[in-house]
């Protein structure tokens, strides 16, 4: 009985957050979002060499075959440095869904260009959990139609996982389609538009008769978005912290005020069981199958919650630079609410949370 | 992360269930009945097999184990999954700070009959105008001769009215700084000069007392550790209060009750569970309730393995007060209209638990260092920000 991370874990997370301080800088999201680009290339090929992409991929495909708790910590570092580079979709989803439902041939094909961030997979699967301006997506024949919306990692992506209405996953090349960036609050990671007017797909088998593979596709995507949303809340209670301890008014530092030092609290005794909560979620979701969909659920939705709390009153202990650009505080503020949204709004992930333990 | 308990504790696990499967019809119940045991010899059961006072050196009526907080967490949890009683430690402030801090005359006298549950104790720590700010207490002790002359008042002391003695924080040093003046006595409740007067709180029940002392003589040597220290004394009891272990998955299980009860009541025949409002309500606690768990568990391996849990920690006794109230105002919100019975009215449920509780609970988030207290804890000792300036330098 141990509820903590083991010696290899925190070294994981030691060279991940270790790099990314340095290689992620606030100058390198800046040029990446101020400049419309959809990715840091560098950062990107230096993850590559770590294996972030490849960490949940066996080894036999070329990854580096570790669990969902590894894969979150990765999430949390690069959501603590607001880091340009695609992840959720593309390292995580994406693989899961082909290990999942894929083919030999198809798992051959894909996961070890995934694991060497040779190429990157967007991710649709929008239609398939709140359907907005799109009439969904059909199959026939071995091809797609419709329109996949928010495509996650959607922008610069060489292929994409499509989640049709029938629960089928489908892989397409970026050359089968149309696509287009939709510009969010948050330039650090890419969203798109994708029109498919039959675009030849290759279906993954073992997702036909089951939606099973496209469910767990999505409760991984909410497990770490959860965990990204962690990483950057806690970054910005740290700012906020650190700032609480310099800035004087009135001839005493601003966190010698209750007013003040009750919100970094707060936002402290909000957050840190957000850590375990993320712990037991990513554990549970490979060694307690039968709480994974519930936990996964819970952790997007209670990140979401605590991760705007958070957002919000970190700012406010900035005071007037908070919402400034100068800061660059409103990097991780956005963030967090791309995370908030994405894969379902905390309402929505709630209600699967509920179904998850069959009170609904 | 190992979630799974190695075979020693699931072998110490099965010999827990092993017990009470044999022993737990016995225990004693409020109700009483011809096959119970009277609590004495209950605890004294317990004591012998290590389920009660179990760290208690056997010298001075415990049992004398190692401690290992697994083990005592484990039968924590089977005690409370049986739903048996458990036992006590006599008492865990006043005990383990007469061990760690009292004479070996002290030890003998007073560790052995609390853990067998002869001698009963309240703690006389707060004032009228000495709450959070506790170490400005002004009831005063005077030495005459070989006795110490008690005046003064206590307040909130609980089970006052059917304890045997009292521990008590006096101040003896009256021109020594607030710290460093006080002194912390320990004596019988029936000795002439104590006056004890029920507080009723807004639950119309009387848990708390007030305590007023009129001249009341105690030996000289009824003092725990040097005159003048009593503060530090004090707080070696309540590092122990804070590290007292009651059932660890009380508040999951409370709240499912809440689900139990959401799926049970109705509302035009519909119900509660099946309205997506009440529903969502319900799904924002459990995941502040499970996130609560979990910061709980992370704790328990930092002390497992000698190690300080720091901000996790800190957190427990705000987050736990709150969440305990806010589970208690969802389940009257479920009950709507019938949430507003008490006092034993009919259609009543779960005998008015939920009501007594909302009100209760509420008195938790303020005693026992107030939620605000708290928040000043964690900000400084966890986060590092610094202290309000004095009120003196202020003025300065």
């Amino acid at each position: 009985m141990d509820f903590a991370l083991s010696e290899e874990q925190r070294m994981l997370q030691d060279s991940i957050s270790g790099y990314l301080e340095g290689g992620s800088s606030l100058e390198c999201v800046r040029q990446v979002a101020e400049g419309g680009g959809v990715r840091a290339d560098d950062v990107w090929q230096e993850l590559a060499g770590l294996g972030v992409h490849g960490v949940l991929i066996d080894e036999d495909y070329g990854g580096v075959g570790l669990g969902h708790l590894e894969a979150a910590l990765i999430a949390e570092a690069l959501g603590a440095t607001t880091t340009p580079v695609p992840y959720v979709a593309s390292s995580i989803m994406a693989p899961t869904a082909i290990a999942a439902a894929g083919s030999s041939e198809q798992k051959e094909s894909w996961l070890p260009r995934i694991a060497a961030g040779e190429i990157v997979v967007g991710v649709g699967v929008t239609e398939q959990i709140g359907r907005r301006e799109s009439d969904g997506i059909t199959s026939a024949g071995g091809n797609l139609t419709g329109k996949a919306m928010f495509v996650l990692d959607g922008a610069e992506a060489d292929a994409y996982l499509i989640a049709s209405d029938d629960g089928a996953m489908h892989m397409v090349d970026s050359g089968e389609v149309e696509r287009q960036r939709l510009k969010t609050i948050d330039r650090t990671r890419t969203v798109a538009e994708v029109t498919l007017n039959g675009a030849k797909a290759d279906t993954l088998s073992g997702s036909t008769t089951s939606r099973e593979a496209l469910l767990a596709t999505i409760d991984v995507g909410r497990l770490i978005l959860a965990a990204d949303t962690l990483g950057a809340a806690q970054t910005m209670l740290d700012k906020a912290i650190d700032y609480a301890k310099e800035r004087r008014q009135f001839n005493r530092v601003i966190g010698s005020f209750q007013a003040v030092k009750h919100m970094c609290a707060e936002m402290a005794a909000e957050l840190e069981p957000c850590r375990s909560m993320i712990w037991y979620a990513a554990h549970a979701y490979g060694a307690i199958p039968e709480e994974g969909r519930a936990m996964a659920c819970h952790a997007k939705a209670h990140l979401a919650e605590v991760g705007q709390f958070v957002a919000r009153k970190s700012t406010e202990v900035h005071g007037g630079m908070g919402i400034t650009d100068l800061l660059g505080l409103h990097y991780w503020f956005k963030r967090i609410g791309f995370n908030r949204q994405l894969l379902g709004a905390p309402e929505l992930v709630r209600e699967e949370a509920a179904k998850a333990q069959g009170w609904i | 992360m190992d979630l799974e308990y190695s075979p020693e504790y699931q072998a110490f696990r099965d010999e827990v269930r092993q017990f009470l499967g044999e022993h737990g019809s016995k225990a004693p119940r409020p109700q009483g009945g011809d096959d119970r045991m009277q609590p004495r010899d209950w605890q004294q059961l317990l004591i012998e097999h290590g389920y009660a006072a179990r760290t208690i050196p056997r010298e001075y009526g415990g049992y004398g184990a190692e401690p290992d907080i697994l083990k005592t967490r484990i039968i924590a949890e089977e005690f409370a999954r049986a739903r048996v009683p458990p036992g006590h430690s006599g008492d865990n402030r006043l005990v383990p700070t007469v061990l760690e801090l009292g004479t070996e005359e002290q030890k003998r006298k007073y560790v052995g009959p609390s853990v067998r549950g002869e001698v009963s104790w309240c703690q006389g720590y707060s004032e009228p105008g000495s709450g959070s700010d506790l170490a400005s207490l002004s009831t005063k002790a005077e030495l005459d001769g070989d006795e110490w002359v008690i005046n003064g008042q206590k307040i909130w002391t609980s089970g006052a009215k059917t304890a045997d003695m009292m521990f008590c924080l006096v101040r003896t040093e009256p021109d020594a700084p607030k710290h460093n003046g006080i002194s912390y006595l320990v004596f019988s409740m029936d000795t002439p000069g104590i006056d004890v007067r029920p507080l009723v709180t807004m639950t119309g029940e009387a848990f708390f007392n007030e305590v007023f002392f009129t001249d009341v003589r105690v030996p000289k040597d009824q003092i725990v550790g040097k005159r003048g220290e009593g503060w530090f004394v004090a707080n070696t009891t309540l590092r122990y209060e804070r590290g007292g272990l009651g059932d660890p998955n009380e508040a999951e299980n409370r709240f499912l009750r809440i689900v139990d009860m959401m799926q049970r009541e109705t509302v035009g025949g519909v119900s509660l569970m099946e309205n997506p409002i009440y529903r969502d309500r319900l799904l924002k606690l459990q995941a502040r309730i499970l996130a609560m768990k979990f910061n709980g568990m992370r704790v328990l391996s930092h002390n497992i393995k000698g190690e300080e849990a720091g901000l996790p920690r800190w957190i427990v006794k705000l987050n736990g007060c709150e969440l305990n109230h806010q589970m208690a105002g969802m389940a009257v919100d479920v009950m709507g209209e019938l949430g507003l019975l008490y006092d034993g009215s009919p259609y009543l449920r779960d005998h008015g638990f939920w009501q007594a509780r909302y009100m209760l609970d509420l008195g938790l988030i303020i005693g026992g260092g107030t939620a605000q207290i708290q928040k000043n804890m964690i900000g400084e000792r966890a986060l590092g920000l610094p202290k309000e300036p004095k009120y003196d330098q202020a003025a300065a």
